[in-house]
């Protein structure tokens, strides 16, 4: 059996009297790309810093690439890539001098150390600004700095922390493309994320984080069909015709969730609207498939961002 | 906690320290060199018309070799403060630092050497300016800029150390007042102490700033090596004392 590349068991950590991460287990397979998907406070970011060793667990064993937490840290640190959810780049830098530090840090030796940052800055198509000062790129730019220096080093491990909060969709797209080839390039990625979509694209395998724990872990397709099966009816219909027909929905057994100003009605595919009470002229109805966005809203009660 | 330093780890974070020095040098020196100086011809000049010598040394021989030791303490207990503070809660600059394979200690320590190094090569200006004004150079002097990187780590540390226990800028204002003013007022910089009541002289020897001073006058006026051995052990001795304390309360602040 592989030996994970990261591990969690029963991982807890407490803060004050909130419990960020209860009792979590997560083992990430060399050369994935796994997606941790959760609403804001989901215990995400926690986990992500607990694996860099800036958070400590309260209970529970973590390892990255076999090396166990926080004992040898900083060993597993040096094999690992990090992109932060906070930009914290150095603004009195250039481009390539950002990137340089972290070559030094992650001890690349000084001989590489020219072709590791070039190389960095190519995978982060920055090679063009590479004197440009880091205060005079877009928000886009330097997300993708942060990416590039996180993999000055080649590491065999990248956290990537909801790597497109609060980007518009373009610069997300460019970014997806970037994350994609290190995908394919095998390296192993965790990534946080709230965006059901950055998951689903980009994701082998998605495990979904709801106060503090794993409530559902496999392929996006798989968890589809296993949590809220293959087709969905949106039912648009006065408020109070909406409690009805949800309440039918789940006499049957049927998950509901609001979807905007709809009702969706999840395992519907063998349903009719009429055996709903989905039948009038002030009535919308609209079949479609089920996608993951149904998975999260219905297992972690949040709707999506 | 383990107090082993990574010498790479901090070799990278003083690189990086470097790397951002080289653009920002200019506005940073210039404060911190002019500002003693003033200080010096201020003071020199100044009170040098009322008081023309203590102790056998024109006052503004013995101000000037005194605001070398005040450039020691202002240029590493301060930026050790505010700079900390700012990278760690502003520019989250400790968080990209403590997710390489670099900890809290490694940090504490690149920080301090670095600020101490260049506190070391800024305390050389009022001491030149002296020079300048009549302070005879002695080969001794060549001793400062060890005696500087000393005090200077050591009030780094200081400084490191009351950033990590900070919540805002303003709780900086109560450091200032109450620890700051008094280490440069009683270590000897700008009179004697031999005029103060017994109790603050005997609370002054326990200054690390006074024995700064101390040595600093031997190294301009005559070296007095066995007491100027026990000045500087008791420097190393705070140094590394502060250096463990804000090791220690730099990792409480970082690693939750």
């Amino acid at each position: 059996m592989t030996t994970p590349a990261i591990s969690l068991r029963g991982v807890v950590k407490t803060f004050g009297e909130r419990r960020a991460v209860d009792g979590l287990d997560l083992d990430i397979t060399p050369g994935t790309c796994v997606g941790l998907l959760g609403p804001n406070g989901a215990g995400k970011s926690t986990t992500m810093k607990m694996l860099t060793g800036q958070a400590l667990a309260d209970a529970g064993s973590i390892s990255v690439l076999g090396l166990q937490l926080p004992t040898h840290s900083k060993a597993a640190r040096l094999r690992m890539g990090v992109v932060p959810q906070d930009d914290n780049l150095d603004e009195d830098l250039t481009v390539v001098q950002a990137v340089e530090v972290f070559a030094a840090l992650y001890r690349v030796p000084r001989a590489d150390r020219a072709a590791a940052v070039d190389k960095a800055l190519r995978i982060a198509t920055l090679s063009d600004r590479r004197d440009d000062s880091v205060k005079a790129l877009s928000g886009g730019m330097r997300r993708r700095l942060l990416i590039g220096r996180a993999l000055v080093h080649s590491p065999e491990v990248v956290l990537l922390d909801e790597p497109t909060v609060g980007l518009d969709p373009q610069v997300r797209s460019e970014l997806w493309a970037l994350i994609s080839r290190l995908r394919d390039e095998g390296v192993t990625i965790l990534m946080s994320t709230h965006y059901i979509e950055e998951a689903e694209r980009l994701a082998d395998d998605v495990a979904v984080m709801s106060a503090g724990k794993i409530v559902a872990r496999g392929v996006p397709s798989e968890l589809v069909t296993k949590h809220v099966g293959a087709e969905a009816l949106e039912v648009h219909a006065p408020a109070a015709m909406l409690a009805d027909i949800g309440a039918r929905a789940l006499a049957a057994g049927l998950p509901t969730r609001q979807a905007g100003a709809a009702l969706a009605v999840l395992r519907a595919e063998t349903f009719a609207p009429h055996e709903l009470g989905a039948v009038g002229a002030e009535v919308g109805v609209r079949r479609r498939a089920a996608v993951l966005e149904d998975v999260f809203v219905v297992l972690t009660g949040e709707e999506v961002a | 906690m383990s107090f082993t330093v990574d010498a790479a780890a901090v070799h990278g974070v003083v690189l990086r320290n470097y790397r951002v020095f080289l653009r920002t040098w200019k506005s940073t020196t210039a404060l911190s060199v002019v500002d003693p100086v003033i200080a010096l011809l201020g003071f020199g000049f100044g009170f040098g018309a009322l008081v023309a010598k203590v102790g056998g040394i024109d006052y503004i021989e013995f101000v000037g070799t005194g605001i070398v030791a005040q450039t020691l303490l202002f240029t590493s207990i301060f930026p050790g403060m505010f700079e900390t503070f700012f990278k760690r809660d502003y520019q989250h600059t400790y968080d990209a630092l403590l997710a390489a394979p670099v900890d809290p200690v490694d940090l504490v320590t690149a920080e301090a050497l670095w600020l101490a190094a260049k506190s070391a090569v800024y305390g050389l200006a009022p001491l030149l300016v002296a020079i300048c004004f009549g302070l005879d150079p002695k080969p001794a002097m060549l001793l400062v800029p060890l005696y500087g990187l000393v005090t200077a780590f050591g009030f780094a540390c200081v400084g490191i150390m009351i950033a990590a226990n900070a919540t805002s800028f303003a709780s900086f204002d109560y450091v200032i007042s109450m620890l700051v003013t008094p280490l440069f007022l009683f270590a000897g910089t700008f009179f004697p102490l031999g005029g103060l009541p017994r109790w603050v002289q005997l609370a002054a020897q326990a200054n690390p700033l006074f024995h700064t001073v101390e040595l600093i006058r031997h190294a301009a006026f005559g070296l007095q090596p066995l007491v100027d051995l026990g000045h500087l052990g008791y420097l190393i001795a705070f140094g590394l004392l502060v250096w463990a304390l804000a090791s220690w309360r730099m990792r409480i602040s970082l690693v939750k």
